[in-house]
């Protein structure tokens, strides 16, 4: 859970602090810095979750916790 | 028609009734196309689309009314994850995201882009920290979890302030959205638009309670999502990126990149009209400068620890059958969301693009300004007092600082703008409602559970019987609507900016209570009391002292680039320290609530609070 929150602190505070300097680089036709505001940091936070949804219930089986129907 | 809106048979039959109601609206659309070829004026048409869709929402309103408490109030619990998603989706995107956001990128380039981020990453912080917790609770609505979790009438009363202050504040911006397009497809004043399209809002949430706004949240998400889709495809086929414009718009980009030194845009304005501003702001370049870095990162922390204490969201976590699906529903809703979302930006690059391109035929900056009046949608939009041109330089020739507009009309104004068929337009204007209507049904619910289940059942008469308390609930909801309507008549504040203030009540007040209530055992009564009545105390004093610099509280100038969407930043510390430090002054909570945390952070097992049939 740590290592998403750090995830998370990356892509939404870190990467647009530098986003003047991100925006040098051609990312296929975008502006880097452009490019994670728009689609980078969502596509990222989207995946995430689904990841930490399916990991969270993976642990919970681990120690017998889980839901059952 | 007899209907069960619960049990098996009716989930599993759920996307075949929802497939066919998209069907339906797609042949409706149809219909409308070419009803137009044959001459159906554009006014029916904006009036067809608004109304047709607001009469299904009625509909399935009506179908699904309830007076069980459980489907009242958290929809039976019942809800499968994905479709949850979506109503949640609805829920969240409200006429700000649909109608200003898009323009505001488009006006104010990329300091806008922070909006984006900001609602997107905060469902990690839902996620993670919150909704499956709070499912395990049990609760109906927020302050129950702060009530029970620290104890107190008082405790359960500061958060109903709170979540008062901070929903009305976000319903008002959502009844400006529906009276605006309201106003705009029928043709009529915007104080009556307010009005009509309290109406509808009411409909769908009176009767049903949760469940019959899960539903119509559902069926409005596909309203929504279709119309803000449609016209960006259209865009980028015509000018010439492609079939697929999200992998394809960064040359678009690129294009606006190359043109803005060309036509001069940053250079100021020569006249001013009153509400209306030109476009003075590069598209994809940030302002140089930490402050600006440091505004950028403000404003989306204040997105998302806001969005991660907005009841109205919270709320619909509670409606899951389960822990394990309140995770997996967060994640959906953030892929729904993030459809629209990662849209808004190439909404606003093609937009801008066909204005600014003397290459495209729509292009209107450069070209003489006798023949950018003659076009229809110059002349309608400048009628409404939204859009005006000004021939500063007199010399007969649109540049980009004399054409101003009001950021808010982008996305409503675009089809037309593109040239697309007038049943476009309409469609984008039942989306825009869609989205302003779903907001608005969600919070009003959310208020008015408050009031009759926390304040009425809970704290003035705790014996008050079911019906009772039902009946309570919708009346309250049409006192608030209609309060909320009045408000919003008077125009004090845009779309974008209200919603900005609503998110920072909500961080100021009830961030740091919520999430400490779940991680920190050692939290307790007081502390939690502090926490919220200095954290809104101090957010709401610094708005005031921040809008107003003359007056005797008055700041000379905002700390540190915090203005008056940002002040959640300085609510939420003070929140944050208040808390800690009274909480760490007064005894720890009893063995029995430390237990009940702990029990929280277990999946299995049966809720906190029992549920009650």
């Amino acid at each position: 859970m740590l290592l998403h929150l750090t995830v998370w602190f990356i892509f939404a505070y870190v990467v647009h602090w530098f986003a003047r300097d991100l925006n040098a680089i051609n990312f296929f036709g975008w502006p880097l810095g452009y490019y994670m505001s728009a689609q980078g940091s969502l596509i990222v936070f989207v995946v995430q979750l689904f990841l930490f949804s399916r990991q969270q219930h993976a642990i919970d089986v681990k120690f017998g916790v889980e839901e059952k129907e | 028609m007899a209907m069960k809106w619960e049990g098996k048979g009716f989930m599993e039959s759920l996307p075949k009734i929802y497939a066919i109601y998209t069907g339906g609206f797609l042949a409706f659309f149809a219909l409308m196309a070419v009803l137009e070829q044959f001459g159906l004026s554009a006014r029916w048409i904006g009036i067809l689309f608004v109304l047709f869709t607001l009469v299904v929402y009625a509909f399935i309103g009506v179908l699904s009314r309830t007076t069980a408490v459980e489907a009242y109030y958290v929809a039976g619990r019942s809800v499968p994850p994905v479709f949850n998603g979506m109503a949640t989706a609805a829920d969240w995107m409200s006429g700000a995201s649909f109608v200003a956001m898009a323009g505001g990128v488009f006006m104010s380039g990329h300091p806008y882009m922070a909006f984006i981020v900001g609602w997107t990453g905060g469902y990690i912080l839902i996620a993670t920290l919150m909704a499956p917790y709070l499912r395990k609770f049990g609760c109906y609505t927020v302050p129950d979890f702060i009530g029970t979790r620290y104890g107190g009438r008082l405790t359960r009363f500061a958060a109903i302030v709170v979540l008062i202050v901070a929903s009305f504040t976000y319903v008002t911006a959502q009844i400006t959205a529906t009276g605006t397009i309201a106003a705009r497809a029928f043709q009529i004043p915007f104080e009556i638009g307010v009005w009509l399209g309290l109406f509808g809002i009411l409909v769908c949430s009176m009767l049903g309670g949760m469940r019959a706004v899960t539903w119509t949240q559902v069926a409005q998400y596909i309203v929504l999502i279709i119309a803000y889709l449609i016209p960006i495809f259209w865009m980028s086929i015509s000018q010439g990126f492609g079939f697929l414009p999200h992998l394809t718009y960064g040359s678009a980009v690129q294009r606006i990149m190359e043109l803005e030194p060309v036509i001069g845009v940053g250079t100021a304005a020569v006249d001013s009209v009153e509400g209306l501003k030109a476009l003075t702001t590069l598209h994809a370049t940030p302002p140089e400068g930490a402050l600006a870095a440091w505004q950028f990162v403000t404003l989306v922390f204040c997105m998302m620890v806001g969005t991660a204490s907005l009841p109205h969201i919270l709320m619909r976590y509670f409606t899951t059958p389960s822990v394990r699906d309140a995770r997996s529903s967060v994640a959906w809703s953030l892929f729904f969301i993030f459809l629209l979302y990662f849209s808004a930006p190439a909404l606003a690059t093609f937009s801008k693009l066909q204005m600014i391109d003397p290459n495209l035929a729509t292009s209107i900056i450069g070209s003489s300004i006798d023949k950018v009046m003659s076009l229809e949608w110059i002349q309608k939009w400048s009628d409404i007092g939204l859009l005006a041109i000004r021939d500063s330089n007199a010399d007969g020739i649109l540049q980009i600082n004399e054409f101003f507009l009001n950021p808010d009309i982008i996305v409503l104004a675009t089809p037309e703008m593109a040239g697309l068929p007038y049943v476009i337009s309409g469609l984008v204007a039942a989306g825009g409602m869609a989205a302003a209507m779903s907001t608005a049904d969600g919070l009003l619910l959310a208020m008015a559970n408050t009031l009759s289940h926390d304040l009425y059942y809970k704290i003035i008469d705790p014996k008050a019987e079911v019906k009772r308390r039902l009946m309570t609930s919708r009346i309250l909801l049409l006192i608030i609507g209609a309060g909320g309507a009045a408000v919003a008549s008077l125009k004090l504040t845009g779309i974008l900016g209200a919603v900005a203030w609503a998110f920072c009540f909500a961080m100021s007040g009830l961030f740091v209570p919520l999430v400490l209530g779940v991680w920190w055992k050692r939290a307790n009564r007081p502390g939690a009391l502090a926490g919220m009545i200095v954290g809104l105390g101090t957010g709401w004093w610094y708005l005031l002292a921040v809008r107003n610099p003359d007056a005797w509280y008055g700041l000379a100038k905002p700390w540190i680039g915090l203005d008056d969407i940002r002040f959640g930043v300085v609510g939420v510390t003070a929140s944050a320290l208040s808390m800690i430090v009274v909480t760490l002054l007064t005894p720890a909570p009893s063995e029995e609530i430390q237990r009940m945390v702990d029990d929280v952070r277990v999946p299995s097992g049966d809720t906190i609070i029992p549920s009650k049939a």
